[in-house]
């Protein structure tokens, strides 16, 4: 049988969560260390001969034999779970106390539990995007760095800083606690945001790196999701969001790994379910009072999703959108937009015009898609000296090979048709 | 045609991340999947578990084994091959030389 690419990196996310709960949060360590156990043995066993048909079960059977193992040998040496207690200090109770903790259900509120508990208001959000990937995911620290173009120790430092909070922290977050629930979830919400967006927009030159951490986001928010008081329309709205957006990364990138820019893509090749699943997410989102800035994003999202091509897009709609965004959460970068959508919508000088007045513009210079977005629009002008050293400057600022060949592009573009 | 058994020593270091398990898994399959379609395979073997017991001596002393990780026997395979040179050849490919292992290649003695 041939195994999903993910999966052993997915079975470590889960082994780890339930056997947290097992062993107390002050105790990941050695939950780590069960399924890294679970997961060697899986390979030395499955090598000669293939996974056997039941590869997860295979696994949380092999992973709990070895929980019971650690448990017995050590009970006394060792505290486990406060909230478990004498459940797993009696031969009487433990096996099907085990047997509990290691269901299907428990494991998704395991990890629900775990993600809650990475994404610790007093944690950086970098640091707490960075214990989500390793401890949930299966990311090693390695691959983490690599990912958002880091140094191994930087990423290390973060994860320990990270991991002694959460074993300070005593117990892992409860969810039946729904006040606490309600005040985390934003803070959650922030991380799989920010995490999503290094999958699509970020540094990293690989894209099927990007992709995993689209993917990820997406699995993550799916958790929220399934939960009876995790699931409010903040969370639909930033799944919309997720899916909207994932829905376009078949298009992003050409067939040499390039990136294809937003007005050139094949929309024949978006994810029309993934559409579908974004739209019926932001239709549900539309509860409640609060309109978060998921909520707007979303929209923008779902308008360019269901145009026929970029010049029949409700611009108007999109900077309306983008007017509200800017008010829920002033920036730059969104302002940024908003003039873009305002150049299509009225003509390349309107949108000029608006990048002008853009306050706090100056932090934008860094950026290589604000030159570029200056250079689309003398380009649209007609001004294709001005465009050139546009795309010049946004060239100079390009992070990686793809933004690099992306523009190249574009700047050759600038010359007239021979 | 002989036959000749492979010992597989050592095992993958520590620090190796799931992903990287599993693409050594499928290393492994592949490998040993192209030997058997090409007729090498009289049995993919079994892997040895890590623990066990050392029994020695007059006195069957009875120890807890075994050894060194790097020396560990954590499988066999049992192939056929020309000769015990085109048997070493066969295993060249073994994809346990990517983490450093080692592969013993014994003939399988004739009666």
């Amino acid at each position: 049988m041939e195994l999903d690419a993910r999966f052993f990196r997915r079975e470590a996310g889960r082994l780890t969560a339930a056997l947290t709960r097992l062993f107390g949060v002050h105790n990941l360590a050695l939950a780590e260390d069960v399924t890294q156990d679970a997961l060697c043995r899986a390979l030395e066993v499955w090598k000669f001969r293939g996974p056997p048909p039941n590869p997860s079960a295979w696994l949380m059977a092999t992973a709990k034999n070895r929980a019971l193992d650690v448990l017995r040998r050590e009970r006394t040496a060792r505290t486990f779970a406060p909230e478990l207690g004498r459940w797993v200090e009696t031969e009487w109770t433990l096996r099907s106390t085990v047997d509990a903790l290691f269901a299907a259900e428990a494991i998704q509120d395991d990890q629900l539990r775990m993600m809650l508990s990475c994404c610790h208001p007093r944690l950086p959000e970098e640091a707490q995007i960075a214990v989500v990937l390793q401890v949930l995911c299966g990311f090693s620290v390695k691959e983490i760095a690599s990912a958002f173009l880091e140094t191994p120790a930087a990423v290390e430092k973060r994860v320990t800083r990270a991991k002694k909070a959460l074993a300070g922290s005593k117990t892992l977050f409860d969810l039946a606690d729904a006040g606490e629930l309600a005040a985390r979830l934003p803070v959650v919400h922030r991380a799989l945001y920010l995490l999503f967006n290094e999958g699509y927009h970020g540094a990293s030159p690989e894209s099927a790196v990007r992709v995993e951490l689209c993917q990820e986001a997406l699995r993550l928010v799916a958790l929220l999701l399934d939960h009876p008081s995790a699931q409010t329309p903040a969370t639909r709205a930033l799944a919309a969001l997720m899916c909207l957006h994932a829905a376009r990364m078949p298009s992003r990138l050409d067939d040499a790994g390039d990136l294809t820019p937003f007005f050139e893509q094949d929309r024949s090749r978006w994810d029309q379910t993934l559409i579908a699943d974004g739209w019926r997410l932001l239709d549900a989102s539309a509860a409640g009072t609060e309109v978060t800035a998921y909520h707007l994003e979303a929209a923008i999202a779902g308008v360019h999703a269901c145009a026929p091509s970029a010049r029949e897009t409700d611009w108007g709609a999109v900077v309306r959108l983008y007017d509200a965004l800017l008010a829920l959460r002033p920036s730059p970068v969104v302002a940024l937009h908003r003039a873009i959508a305002l150049g299509q919508q009225q003509g390349p000088e309107h949108g000029l015009a608006a990048i002008a007045a853009i306050s706090g513009r100056e932090r934008l210079e860094q950026y290589p898609f604000y030159a570029a977005a200056l250079a689309e629009m003398e380009l649209a002008r007609g001004e294709r000296a001005r465009a050139r050293a546009r795309f010049r400057e946004a060239l100079a600022l390009a992070r990686n090979p793809t933004e690099r060949r992306s523009l190249e592009r574009r700047l050759a573009a600038c010359d007239p048709p021979s | 045609m002989s036959q000749f058994v492979f010992l597989y020593r050592g095992g993958m270091p520590a620090d190796t991340s799931p992903a990287e398990m599993q693409q050594q898994m499928q290393r492994w399959m592949t490998w040993l999947k192209e030997l058997g379609e090409k007729g090498f395979v009289k049995d993919p073997g079994q892997p040895l578990e890590r623990g066990g017991k050392l029994v020695s001596g007059k006195q069957k002393m009875v120890t807890d084994g075994p050894y060194a990780e790097k020396d560990l026997v954590s499988g066999y395979t049992l192939v056929e091959a020309k000769d015990l040179a085109h048997a070493a050849e066969l295993s060249l490919g073994c994809p346990i030389f990517t983490y450093g292992g080692a592969v013993e290649v014994r003939p399988v003695a004739k009666m």
